[in-house]
């Protein structure tokens, strides 16, 4: 890893972050109304003056690409405007809320990655068993459900069937204090969202690590493995898993926005306080800068996951050498 | 003829394909004649709320929380699930051959602007995008199916700009230009025709991503208010979860059986149309 | 002399239980201690698939041994349990292949992959692993050793990775190696190396060699004794020297007729022989003699009766009208 292609990535994700930005300021545009209207959310805040103000603020009375200048000279700095329905600026917002996604996400990632690699080497291992074609098909129905179904139907069965868990929420209110319970009781509740957002991403694992191993078995150094008296179980693991898991791991980056949209949903299903609840809100008020200030954020987040997924992947795949 | 027979053959050996194409048939059919054979209102109040299904009265499938009756829900939900997945994924094909094709037949610095463009939006979470286009400009079968349109033609273009680069330098594409075959007529009639077997196959699981997108809308409730579809069924039912569950069932399994089918025949047709030796 | 390894009408076949497809029939050769057997044929003449079954390696599923026995010591290694064969292979039994780069894991180094065979069969430490490991790799030429054993395969040349190889498999002295097309995919320079390391390694250890090739010079160097396949069957066998001084069976005599060489000139202008026709496909192989269609010598009854090997002087041949003049009964 050398400073040119750390410095060439940045570069590139610098484009793609000010496209990206671009295309925002381009739907804000297109919103019905005037770009003030849009931020103002449509409340009817109906202070002439201080529409006026913020008409200036943004330039609405100068040409568009001066607009657009000083729109992307606010996102450099961290300015993503201000939510009139939340009271607060959108950056605050947004940061408040980042934590229990970023919980949610990565705790569902986790429980999706250890779950497809055990699965689908159980199902690789054995090709055309019946324990084959049983993994084979739970993982085509989950694939097939809906994330937000899948959180209903487990709320039925875990909290009004079977009440074990918790229907919704990240915490208890008026539970104990101590940092013990809380950490207990949040984890109680991170049970059934992480589950059901893991249930999609799981299934696509299992899948993606399944094909990976066929590949790899049918490869020249795995016969040489068998000729080295090695035992199906060490092959598997020491010679078949490692080579088959570098897939994996470059398709982590690429689900990262799929999974951010998926959070949307399953946040909403179980009431999690995070970034999805937060869209959902600033949706139906109208809040459109909210949004997209989320969709903006979310992408830098997706950029900043998939260098550091490009630098893991370099580092564990030693015939990777990246440019010097 | 003989080509054409084995594909079939090919397909045929795959059961969860047969299977799939069955299912599929049936949504398909239910979709087109279901609401002339049961011309129930979705919409209207027909029944006491909240009744459960009981297959031999007048609900057979039962009643939401407005007393409208779910099996019409269902069958005109197909409908729409149906629309917007075939007219979304058509856009995005027809989006992402062009923007591919370009790419990688003319590569060099057209090539470069258009993977920028293609990066920026395969980077942009998807689901959010949708959401945000759709809330701006106001939920309708055509702004739902042009956003998810638009988040999905990066995958296709991807797809094809990889064909293109390959077949590009592959000698029956020389020959066609040194002959001063015109642009035009070597990508349609040359090389597109080569790369149509991938782009199927990715068509099939984008009509199934795009079903669930539209499910995963409508029971936000930034559906198209004038339709009735599963997903906004399922939103409906949230409030009466606990007691009424049916309700979140029914339209729930309708969804995940019509994805799995077109994932099946989505395999199948990988597996026809590329058959390992 | 006893010999180490002997194989008794081995029969190999793919497809379906029902359906089978022979791919080797009724194969039987031996290898005695320190000597190299040949096994020579074209492509597809199933010299690799009979290498593999020594071992029991063959690519599961769809190809498995049918019939036949392969007797090491007092043992059938066709009925043995598969733990069995775990022990012996790597450790008593070794093979190395034609594409040395492919058969090494991409993401071990090759010290680990050498480590690796040592320490499956012998309880020892990894530091004394490592340091016998560096002794093998120096045994084989490698040069600078000490460092290159933290290398991974892709930084090693083809006949690097071939003396890795050869390395790995001689790591448990074994009492035969299998090569199969151990030069093929090499350079020609590099491939002389190779088969310089191999004879090394059988006298230092009084290894057996079994090398399967469809170089002719490469074998009549190599071995003492060499077997010719055709379509799944040994069609002649015998000692080196004579067998390809004077072959008898007409497809040896083409496939040396098809080699470039001064002995053959037939006044000012070299021919080569050309064997007409194609190797036939398993599964598709003719009554009678398999090698009748593309023959010379053929006669009404080798489209009739398959030949089997009858001996003729000092060496087995299947033909019912073989060159050297006689015709068997």
């Amino acid at each position: 890893m050398t400073k040119r292609y750390l410095v060439r990535r940045a570069g590139q994700a610098i484009v793609v972050l000010v496209l990206i930005a671009c295309i925002n300021f381009l739907v804000l545009n297109l919103a019905p109304g005037d770009l003030v209207d849009v931020l103002a959310g449509e409340s009817g805040v109906g202070d002439l003056a201080y529409l006026q103000a913020l008409r200036e603020q943004y330039g609405l009375d100068q040409p568009l690409y001066v607009q657009l200048v000083k729109y992307l000279l606010n996102l450099v700095q961290l300015n993503l405007g201000y939510s009139f329905r939340f009271n607060l600026p959108v950056r605050d917002l947004i940061l408040m809320r980042l934590p229990a996604t970023l919980l949610l996400m990565f705790t569902s990632l986790g429980i999706a990655f250890l779950g497809g690699v055990a699965f689908g080497v159980a199902a690789a291992r054995a090709p055309r068993s019946i324990r084959d074609s049983v993994i084979s098909t739970l993982a085509m129905l989950a694939y097939s459900t809906p994330l937000f179904w899948a959180g209903l139907m487990l709320i039925i069965l875990f909290s009004v069937k079977i009440e074990l868990l918790p229907s919704g929420g990240m915490q208890t209110i008026n539970g104990p204090n101590d940092p013990y319970s809380v950490v207990v009781d949040i984890a109680r509740h991170l049970v059934l969202p992480s589950l059901t957002l893991a249930l999609f991403y799981m299934a696509t694992y299992t899948r993606l690590m399944r094909a990976s191993m066929l590949d790899t078995y049918s490869m020249d150094f795995v016969r040489t493995a068998k000729a080295k008296g090695l035992t199906p179980l060490g092959i598997a693991y020491r010679h078949v898993v490692p080579n088959s898991i570098l897939p994996l791991i470059s398709l982590f980056g690429v689900q990262l926005g799929s999974v951010l949209g998926g959070a949307v949903v399953v946040e909403v299903v179980f009431g999690w306080p995070g970034l999805g609840t937060l869209a959902f809100d600033a949706l139906f008020q109208r809040d459109i800068n909210l949004l997209m200030g989320i969709l903006f954020l979310s992408s830098v987040l997706v950029i900043v996951v998939n260098f550091a997924i490009d630098l893991l992947y370099g580092w564990l795949d030693p015939r990777i050498e990246v440019e010097a | 003829m003989i080509a054409r027979a084995s594909f079939l053959e090919r397909y045929y050996l795959s059961r969860t394909g047969v299977v799939g194409l069955i299912i599929l048939m049936l949504v398909i059919v239910m979709a087109v004649f279901g609401p002339i054979l049961y011309p129930v209102d979705p919409w209207e109040m027909v029944a006491r709320p909240l009744q459960w299904p009981s297959l031999g009265s007048e609900n057979p499938l039962g009643s939401d929380v407005l007393g409208r009756d779910v099996l019409s829900g269902l069958v005109n939900g197909a409908r729409v699930s149906l629309i917007i997945g075939i007219s979304a994924t058509a856009a995005a094909v027809t989006i992402g051959v062009t923007i591919g094709a370009l790419a990688g037949y003319f590569r060099g610095f057209i090539d470069d602007v258009l993977m920028r463009i293609t990066e920026v939006f395969q980077t942009i979470p998807n689901f959010l995008f949708v959401i945000v286009l759709v809330a701006v400009f106001r939920p309708s079968v055509f702004t739902i199916s042009t956003a998810i349109a638009v988040v999905s033609w990066p995958a296709v273009a991807r797809l094809v700009r990889g064909q293109f680069l390959t077949l590009r330098q592959r000698a029956f594409v020389e020959s066609c230009v040194v002959i001063g075959m015109s642009t035009p007529r070597i990508i349609f009639t040359q090389i597109l025709p080569n790369c149509m077997a991938p782009v199927i196959v990715t068509s099939s699981i984008m009509i199934a991503t795009a079903i669930l997108i539209e499910a995963g809308l409508s029971f936000l409730g930034l559906g198209d208010p004038n339709v009735m579809s599963w997903g906004a069924m399922i939103g409906f039912g949230r409030q009466s979860l606990r007691t009424a569950w049916y309700l979140t069932l029914i339209p729930g399994v309708a969804i995940q059986l019509t994805v799995l089918s077109i994932s099946f025949v989505g395999e199948a047709l990988n597996d026809a149309l590329n058959p390992r030796l | 002399m006893r010999p180490i390894l002997e194989v008794r009408g081995l029969s190999i076949e793919a497809g379906s239980e029902s359906r089978p497809i022979p791919i080797v029939q009724e194969v039987s050769f031996s290898v005695t201690a320190g000597s190299t057997l040949a096994i020579v044929g074209e492509s597809g003449c199933g010299k690799s698939m009979t290498a593999l079954s020594l071992m029991r390696i063959l690519p599961e599923p769809g190809v498995r041994i049918s019939a036949g026995e392969i007797r090491f010591d007092d043992e059938d290694l066709v009925t043995a349990s598969e733990q069995r064969m775990q022990e012996l292979r790597g450790n008593i039994i070794s093979i190395i292949f034609q594409d040395p780069i492919a058969s090494l894991n991409p993401i071990q180094t090759i010290g680990d992959q050498i480590i690796e065979v040592i320490r499956t069969h012998r309880s020892v430490s990894k530091r004394e692993a490592r340091s016998r490991a560096i002794e093998l790799l120096r045994s084989v030429r490698l040069p600078d050793a000490e460092r290159r054993i933290n290398y991974y395969a892709h930084r090693l040349s083809g006949g690097m990775c071939q003396r890795v190889m050869i390395a790995m498999a001689m790591a448990g002295a074994p009492r035969v190696l299998i090569a199969d097309e151990p030069t093929t995919a090499l350079d020609t320079t590099v491939q002389a190396q190779v088969m310089a390391l191999l004879r090394k390694a059988q006298t230092e250890t009084g290894t057996a060699i079994i090398l399967i090739t469809h170089n002719l010079a490469a074998a009549a160097e190599a071995a003492e004794n060499v077997a010719v396949m055709y379509a799944g069957r040994i069609i002649e066998h015998g000692p080196v020297r004579d067998i390809f001084l004077a072959p008898a069976h007409p497809y040896t005599k083409g496939l040396l007729g098809a080699i470039p060489d001064d002995a053959d000139r037939d006044g000012d202008v070299a021919k080569l022989t050309e064997i007409p026709g194609n190797v036939p496909r398993p599964g598709t192989l003719p009554e009678g003699c398999a090698f009748e269609p593309r023959c010379k010598n053929s006669q009404a009854r080798c489209r009739q009766e398959r030949p089997d090997l009858f001996r003729e002087g000092n060496r087995l041949v299947a033909c019912f009208y073989p060159d050297s003049g006689t015709i068997a009964q």
